[in-house]
């Protein structure tokens, strides 16, 4: 239970820069997801927070004091990796204890502490003199987050710890992971590629993009309001749609490739002409409009429909999600309804619209 | 996970393997066997004639004392060959395996010492520790005699048995170097970062973790290492103390060759190398199956 404070984070290997500068705050029993394709700088981030890495500059804080140069055992924090990294000699029980007893803590609490979390996570009593070898993966599991949480740290540091368990398990473990850290109320950094556990998982989200975070906010504002087209982008499935378009001279409407005019919700008079259009699949409205598209593909998939398609007269691929089933014919009408229309600057990608939650404009 | 690939016929596969057999009989079948014989007869030193005597050259070995000084001294010799080189490279694999610039340097020189041959690796460690012109021998001679004693591993047989000790150990350094830092490079990163995060430092990491997971490795490196010393040694003491002073160097092998080429007695000398056979027979069968139960 602690705040965490990055302060103009920075790592390079050699002449290679991984982290161009995170500053971060994260709040008291927070649990604070990192989100980004691999290769985005977020493991980086989160063996800076543990100390397995220094920093080429930059501090970090826990709760104000500096750590930066503290050695990862005197950090008070507990992380749970990709791997699980049990300790395989050691059966689960001596697992889970391992760092109370360097703690130099009594039998009868360490035998009390151990027993919680193992109930807490549905660990039986049978299994905590196994070796982690004889276990499923789920119970390793479980038996990672268990030596986290023995240890009732400042920290918790988790570092893609789902993402070797099969699909059913994952969504499971994943629920799980969010009832405990409300329960425990434990200051959590999370590190992820998978979106739909950065969505359900974080009061908030850090996106990162090429060593830079690219939006922090929580997970429906990065979602409804994304700042820029790289996290338009990567955050929702299938990904949103990139039409170029140019404003017109009033800035009231946008042209399309495909040759009309969209009315926008307000007048855009400031800054750039040349845009770049993004609209949800979900959003995209079909048997109507002015809109043409030529089908490539349709995936049924029971409760909606998934088209993919050209407009006609350009080069611009096109995803729609549609409810129910297939609509027929080679050629779909389609309209893109202005209030759920992304506009980002075609150079920059930064946002230049701000958003109009679905609300504000229906009907 | 095991990759097998399926030959059709048998001419082939028989083709591929006949090689490796054909040496294993010729070099090793072959003179085991002879050896097994040749322990069950008496033979006169020249080879002329040969008379059936059972195991009465066995009867008569175990009856010797000579032979169980000898069996004692190697297994002495044995152990602390052993551990000196196992002990020696275990901090060098750890500081190699850590962080450290150069470290590419540091590995390279320290194998060289296993390319070096067993009687060069001899020659060296006599001039360094000769009495009289040694650079370690020297020094030490002038240090003994303050307490009135001397440094002649040629003439004390303490002294000698610690020279051919430290010559073995120190050729052998080198291999257990390469393994130990296989060994600790093949421990998962995450188990050690675990650990660190887990709270524990410097000598308790060591200990509770990279000890445990490096077991395996340190059983097999003991048994190489005793078989090493059982046997690869004989160069290495043979050019440097010949066994003596007074037998205080000889370890079994010595004696085997002592027996069986300078003194004639292919009888005896036989028998001491079944003995020995039997030995190393029973030290790697214990290793197999005791790596086939480690498994992590």
């Amino acid at each position: 239970m602690a705040r965490l404070e990055l302060d103009g984070l920075r790592k390079s290997f050699g002449a290679t820069h991984v982290l161009h500068g995170v500053d971060l705050s994260v709040g008291d029993g927070e649990m604070l997801v990192i989100v980004g394709a691999s290769g985005c700088g977020k493991s980086t981030l989160l063996r800076l927070v543990a100390g397995l890495d220094a920093p080429t500059s930059g501090r970090v804080k826990l709760d104000g004091n500096d750590i930066t140069r503290l050695d990862p055992s005197e950090r008070d924090m507990a992380m749970v990796f990709q791997n699980y990294a049990l300790y395989p000699h050691m059966s689960v029980f001596d697992n889970m204890a391992y760092g109370l007893r360097i703690r130099g803590m009594s039998k009868g609490e360490i035998g009390r502490r151990v027993g919680e979390a193992a109930s807490l996570l549905g660990l039986e009593a049978s299994t905590l003199d196994r070796k982690p070898r004889q276990l499923s993966g789920g119970q390793r599991q479980r038996v990672a987050m268990g030596r986290a949480i023995v240890r009732e740290p400042k920290l918790f540091l988790f570092d893609e710890p789902l993402s070797n368990l099969d699909a059913k398990l994952r969504v499971q473990m994943r629920a799980e992971i969010r009832k405990l850290q409300r329960r425990l109320g434990v200051t959590s950094l999370y590190v992820t590629h998978d979106q739909v556990e950065a969505m359900t998982l974080g009061d908030r989200l850090l996106v990162m993009h090429e060593g830079r975070p690219a939006q922090l906010a929580t997970p429906l504002e990065v979602f409804e309001r994304p700042a820029d087209r790289y996290v338009a982008g990567f955050i929702g499935a299938p990904s949103m749609n990139f039409l170029d378009g140019e404003l017109t001279g009033d800035g009231a409407a946008v042209c399309l490739k495909a040759g009309c005019a969209l009315a926008l919700p307000f007048r855009l008079t400031a800054g750039e002409k040349s845009v770049t259009v993004g609209i949800r699949p979900e959003y995209v409205e079909t048997g109507r409009g002015d809109l043409r598209m030529q089908v490539d593909l349709v995936e049924p998939l029971g409760s909606e429909t998934v088209v993919h398609g050209r407009l006609i007269g350009t080069d611009e691929d096109l995803v729609a999600r549609i409810p129910g089933a297939v609509p027929s014919g080679e050629v779909m009408k389609l309209a893109l309804p202005p209030q759920h229309l992304h506009l980002f600057e075609r150079k920059s990608g930064r946002r230049i619209l701000p958003s109009q939650p679905s609300a504000s404009s229906d009907g | 996970m095991e990759r097998r690939t399926i030959f059709p016929g048998r001419l082939l596969p028989a083709a591929l393997v006949a090689p490796q057999l054909l040496l294993t009989v010729v070099f090793f079948v072959w003179p085991a066997l002879h050896a097994c014989w040749m322990s069950l007869h008496s033979e006169d030193p020249f080879g002329l004639a040969s008379v059936f005597v059972g195991f009465d050259n066995y009867a008569a070995l175990f009856g010797d004392p000579l032979y169980i000084a000898t069996v004692a001294r190697t297994i002495v010799f044995c152990f602390a060959v052993a551990s000196i080189s196992m002990l020696v490279a275990l901090p060098l694999a750890v500081f190699a395996d850590a962080d450290i610039r150069g470290r590419a340097v540091y590995r390279t020189l320290l194998i060289w010492p296993y390319a070096v041959a067993p009687a060069l690796a001899a020659v060296l460690w006599i001039l360094l520790v000769h009495p009289q012109i040694g650079l370690l021998g020297r020094p030490l001679d002038r240090l003994l005699s303050l307490a009135g004693g001397h440094w002649d591993y040629k003439l004390n047989g303490g002294q000698a048995l610690l020279v051919v000790v430290l010559a073995s150990a120190w050729k052998q350094v080198s291999y257990n170097f390469i393994f130990l830092l296989a060994g600790l490079q093949s421990i998962p990163r995450a188990v050690i970062e675990a650990a660190q995060v887990d709270g524990a430092r410097g000598w308790r990491r060591f200990r509770t973790i990279l000890l445990p997971l490096l077991s395996p490795t340190l059983f097999f490196l003991l048994i190489v290492n005793l078989v090493y010393a059982a046997f690869d040694t004989f160069g290495t003491i043979q050019a440097m103390t010949q066994g003596g002073p007074a037998q205080a160097t000889q370890t079994l092998v010595v004696k085997v060759f002592r027996d069986g080429h300078d003194n004639g007695d292919l009888g005896s000398s036989s028998a001491q190398s079944v003995v020995l056979m039997l030995g190393v027979i029973a030290l790697t069968a214990a290793q197999f199956r005791f790596l086939g139960r480690q498994r992590h």
